[in-house]
């Protein structure tokens, strides 16, 4: 079965102020698909994701998200498109308790019942635990969960991962591995994420793009994938 | 019963000055708090309270009505405000203190120009009460009434409704909340309002208690601007406890040695707190608690 595009960019550039990063970016991804970028430190993978969410303006290019250009919207307008974020950093808020950072996830949903709450604390049970703790007090591997349940709580249709097993013991990467597979099974939720641990790439994505120098350069398809080597040969390139 | 009327005659100078400082700070400790802007027309928008506030009552709305009405216009005027000037300064804070600060001069001006030198007022309602010899004004009380009833108010408002939920985390991380959907834009302009709205709120409360000029705005700015550096970036954490603590020395400072030293002791206090806590109050408690 050939499933239908959910996300094409087209030569896409951006950049910090008068500094590109991202040099035309040409890749897509299919609903349900879980699709991983890989590539070297400082290659572009973060301002990737950061112009795909909107949090960077493209400077030329497209976007195109279920055939509609979205390159010129702005974030919020992005996530209540269905697209989630998820930033390297985490970025929960901090002085605010684990439920109510779910419950800036959920308001785009406009109504939210407590089964929305019930689904993520099914998925991330120490989230449940600690509902009521302040999210800064949490452990990166906390932080992580949080951050995944508060775009995962109002079901977006894509969600852009960037680095989930980073600075996280190697335990709960397994977990967040496991959940985000759990996930896309169930809901059909379509996953792209940047990630650098070819083990958590290995047990959660189909198909591995490979970025370098702003581009992407080689696609890597997923019985490629547990061939340690194909993948060294390409992140060497 | 000597005793008591001296506990009560220190009580009600400690709840004159606290509503006093916890009124007029709050709005700028809205918007410095939650949005980082340095309001300088604050003055100007209790003015706006005030003015509304007494035509509307002379118009023939009773005083309570009349009082809402100025924080209504205060507020609307501060959304304008948000809209059309502010928004466009985020990125340049030094720039937001010059703006408002010529919107603040623009404003005295303008109602110079418009309504005159100085306007009729309404007198205070409620007459006055007498308890071990001394006498008391009872709309002093309704005053206090009404500080305490505006901090339980704000506090319920930004942490029990979606409103408030979703303007602390546009205040924590701005970016993230924008990703996750929120329309950031419309949060900093209410945040604003809901500052400008408060100023007004207090412009309404006092006006029955002042002479109606201009510049009236400038009774309060000082009181706002120490309570807000004192207490730092946080209205709960850090406007009410730092308001508490200022009372009790303007009180008994003034009630010992008279005005001037109750406004020379705020503005040592304000020095002390700035080298001692360089966050304030509510920077202090919440280093702590990380
Ligand atoms: N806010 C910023 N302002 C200016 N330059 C930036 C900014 N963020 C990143 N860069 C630069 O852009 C380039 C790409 O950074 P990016 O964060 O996208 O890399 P990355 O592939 O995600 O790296 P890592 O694996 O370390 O996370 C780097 O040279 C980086 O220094
Ligand atoms: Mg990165």
């Amino acid at each position: 079965m050939r499933r239908e595009v959910i996300l094409t960019t087209r030569d896409l550039k951006a950049g910090y102020g008068g500094k590109p990063v991202l040099q035309g970016v040409d890749f897509t991804v299919r609903h349900g698909e879980i699709v991983a970028v890989i590539g070297r430190n400082g290659v572009g993978k973060s301002t990737l994701m950061k112009a795909l969410i909107g949090l960077l303006p493209t400077n030329s290019g497209s976007i195109l998200f279920n055939d509609a250009p979205i390159e010129a919207l702005p974030a919020s307008k992005r996530a209540r498109l269905g697209i989630g974020y998820v930033p390297q950093g985490r970025d929960v808020f901090p002085r605010m308790t684990v439920e109510e950072n779910l419950k800036v996830g959920v308001q785009i949903r406009g109504t939210a019942g407590p089964e929305d709450f019930e689904r993520i604390y099914t998925a991330f049970p120490i989230l449940k635990e600690r509902r009521t703790q302040r999210a800064g007090t949490l452990s990166g591997g906390q932080q992580q969960q949080l951050a995944i349940g508060r775009v995962m709580i109002s079901s977006p249709a894509l969600v852009l991962l960037d680095e989930p097993s980073e600075g996280i013991q190697p335990s709960i990467v397994q977990d967040i591995s496991r959940t985000i597979r759990a996930m896309n099974e169930a809901t059909g939720v379509t996953i792209v994420f940047v990630e650098q641990n070819l083990d958590m790439i290995r047990a959660t994505a189909q198909r591995c793009y490979v970025m370098d120098k702003g581009r992407i350069v080689a696609e890597i398809a997923a019985h490629d994938l547990d061939d340690r080597d194909a993948v060294r040969r390409y992140l060497a390139v | 019963m000597d005793a008591l009327g001296a506990i009560f005659a220190s009580l009600y100078q400690f709840g004159d000055a606290f509503a006093f400082l916890v009124l007029s700070a709050c709005g700028l400790a809205i918007i410095f708090g939650m949005m980082g802007v340095i309001n300088l027309a604050h003055g100007e928008f209790i003015m706006c309270g005030a003015y509304v506030t007494v035509m509307a009552n002379r118009a023939g709305l009773p005083l309570p009505v009349a009082v809402l009405a100025g924080a209504v216009v205060a507020g609307a005027i501060g959304v304008l405000v948000e809209r059309l000037v502010i928004r466009h300064l985020y990125a340049r804070p030094l720039d937001t203190i010059v703006a408002t600060w010529g919107i603040s001069l623009i404003a005295t001006q303008g109602t110079l120009i418009v309504l005159g030198s100085t306007m009729t007022g309404v007198g205070t309602p409620l007459g006055s009460f007498e308890l071990a010899g001394n006498s008391y004004s009872t709309y002093r009380l309704v005053l206090m009434g009404s500080a305490v009833a505006v901090l339980v108010l704000l506090y319920l408002f930004f942490n029990k409704t979606r409103f408030g939920v979703l303007a602390r985390a546009t205040i924590q991380v701005p970016h993230m909340a924008e990703a996750l959907g929120v329309d950031t834009r419309l949060i900093y302009a209410m945040t604003f309002g809901i500052g400008a709205g408060l100023a007004g709120l207090t412009g309404g409360l006092y006006a029955p208690t002042m002479t109606m000029v201009p510049t009236m705005g400038t009774t309060f700015i000082m009181e706002a601007f120490v309570t807000v550096v004192v207490g730092g970036a946080d209205v709960f954490l850090g406007t009410a406890p730092a308001a508490a603590a200022l009372a009790i020395v303007k009180a008994s400072l003034t009630s010992w040695y008279g005005q001037l030293f109750g406004q020379i002791g705020l503005l040592i206090a304000v020095i002390l707190v700035i080298r001692l806590l360089p966050r304030g109050v509510s920077g202090f408690l919440l280093r702590e608690r990380a």
